[in-house]
């Protein structure tokens, strides 16, 4: 392990504004307790995440990431859900292209009723993704802290462009 | 439209691994239709080639990505003229026309292709191309109700159909269909499939591609003095 990296899998979660990240919002007012190293970005529907989104946070260095969505059939937008999910598949194929464990990324889907599940969730992907120890490109914490918050910039300009 | 696909990813890496600083060009026309080289596409191979590079100790190779309107038209590419100066190799996301396109404007450039050029065809329903001409030089859709059996009949026959059409597919693959009954349905459709019983004759194939690249001249539209090039 390199210095200056911390040894805890960073985790981001890319949830959705209608479910997952209302989920997450149970979870706290819940008081449940899930790994505290999954960092969570909210976009108004997942299917408003690109492969790029997604491509761009395993090149800035985090260790998995896993993109939450609404139950099928229970999008605001119909089909965001869907579509997401076809991309996360099509990022794995990139991801084992490159030599990097598809693992790393998985698609989820709970409704905003659902806060139980959502720390289910990211303790999965924890238990998943900590055996396989770092990603390939994991940079250091300061870079990587950096990154996350860029990518959370971004994320924040998609919710104000989404709800005009 | 020239449909085309990526090629995979550790191919591009391998291309420009010894270079220093790549840009990775894509095209703004066919190929973003075809979602395989556009602005979307662009982002999304700068960032997979930039982590294959670093997974292959070559981290060191800059990648950058822009998207230009056209590149298989030498007026299109004037927006890149500068920028490629700060490059020494580029990979492009267009078709072959638009990766030569690039490699003849930028001569002491090293050009690469990123895309897999398929063929001319339409797309057929949500993410499935298919092809539907050959560029034969010498298209005789008139006569086959608009169905072409050279880009679309596994034997090109010209006199159909062969004995391997099965429930109006193709012997080759369940997937295609066979062009014949096409034609056929189409025919009967007009009702003038006594049409179809008439021997076709030989395909003129002098104006397909077997005699080095084709050229299309129009004498009234050239500029005095800048003819065809030889």
């Amino acid at each position: 392990m390199k210095k200056n990296m911390s040894r805890k899998p960073v985790i981001l979660a890319f949830c959705c504004h209608y479910c997952a990240y209302a989920a997450a919002d149970m979870a706290g007012s819940m008081r449940l307790s899930y790994p505290s190293n999954v960092r969570v970005l909210r976009f108004p529907c997942t299917g408003k995440i690109e492969e790029n989104h997604i491509l761009a946070a395993f090149e800035k260095g985090v260790d998995g990431v896993l993109v939450a969505g609404c139950l099928e059939g229970g999008c605001h937008f119909l089909e965001g859900n869907l579509r997401a999910r076809k991309r996360v598949e099509r990022v794995k194929q990139v991801l084992r292209e490159i030599g990097v464990e598809p693992e790393r990324l998985e698609m989820f889907n709970l409704s905003s009723a659902e806060g139980p599940r959502f720390a289910e969730i990211v303790k999965e992907m924890n238990n998943r993704i900590t055996p396989l120890g770092p990603s390939p490109l994991r940079k250091d914490d300061a870079v990587l802290e950096a990154g996350i918050a860029q990518m959370d910039m971004e994320a924040q300009l998609a919710i104000q462009g989404g709800t005009k | 439209m020239i449909v085309a696909d990526r090629k995979k990813i550790p191919e591009i890496r391998d291309m420009i691994k010894d270079h220093k600083k790549v840009l990775l060009v894509g095209c703004g026309t066919c190929v973003t239709v075809c979602l395989a080289g556009g602005e979307r596409e662009a982002g999304i191979i700068g960032s997979a080639l930039r982590m294959s590079l670093k997974l292959a100790d070559r981290g060191t190779v800059a990648v950058d990505e822009c998207t230009i309107e056209r590149q298989c038209e030498d007026a299109f590419i004037d927006v890149l003229a500068q920028r490629a100066n700060e490059y020494d190799a580029i990979v492009s996301l267009a078709c072959g026309a638009g990766v030569q396109a690039l490699a003849e404007r930028f001569p002491g450039k090293a050009v690469y292709p990123g895309l897999n050029t398929q063929f001319i065809g339409i797309l057929e329903s949500q993410g499935v191309w298919t092809e539907k001409c050959a560029a034969c030089g010498s298209c005789r859709l008139g006569q086959y109700f608009g169905i072409c059996p050279i880009a679309r009949c596994a034997k090109r026959q010209l006199n159909g159909p062969c004995g391997g059409s099965r429930n109006g597919k193709c012997e080759v693959s369940e997937n295609t269909d066979c062009a014949w009954q096409l034609m056929y349905d189409r025919a009967k459709a007009m009702d003038k499939v006594q049409t179809l019983e008439a021997i076709a004759y030989a395909q003129d194939w002098s104006t397909s591609n077997d005699g080095g690249a084709r050229k299309v001249v129009r004498e009234d539209q050239c500029i005095a003095g800048m003819g065809p090039k030889a």
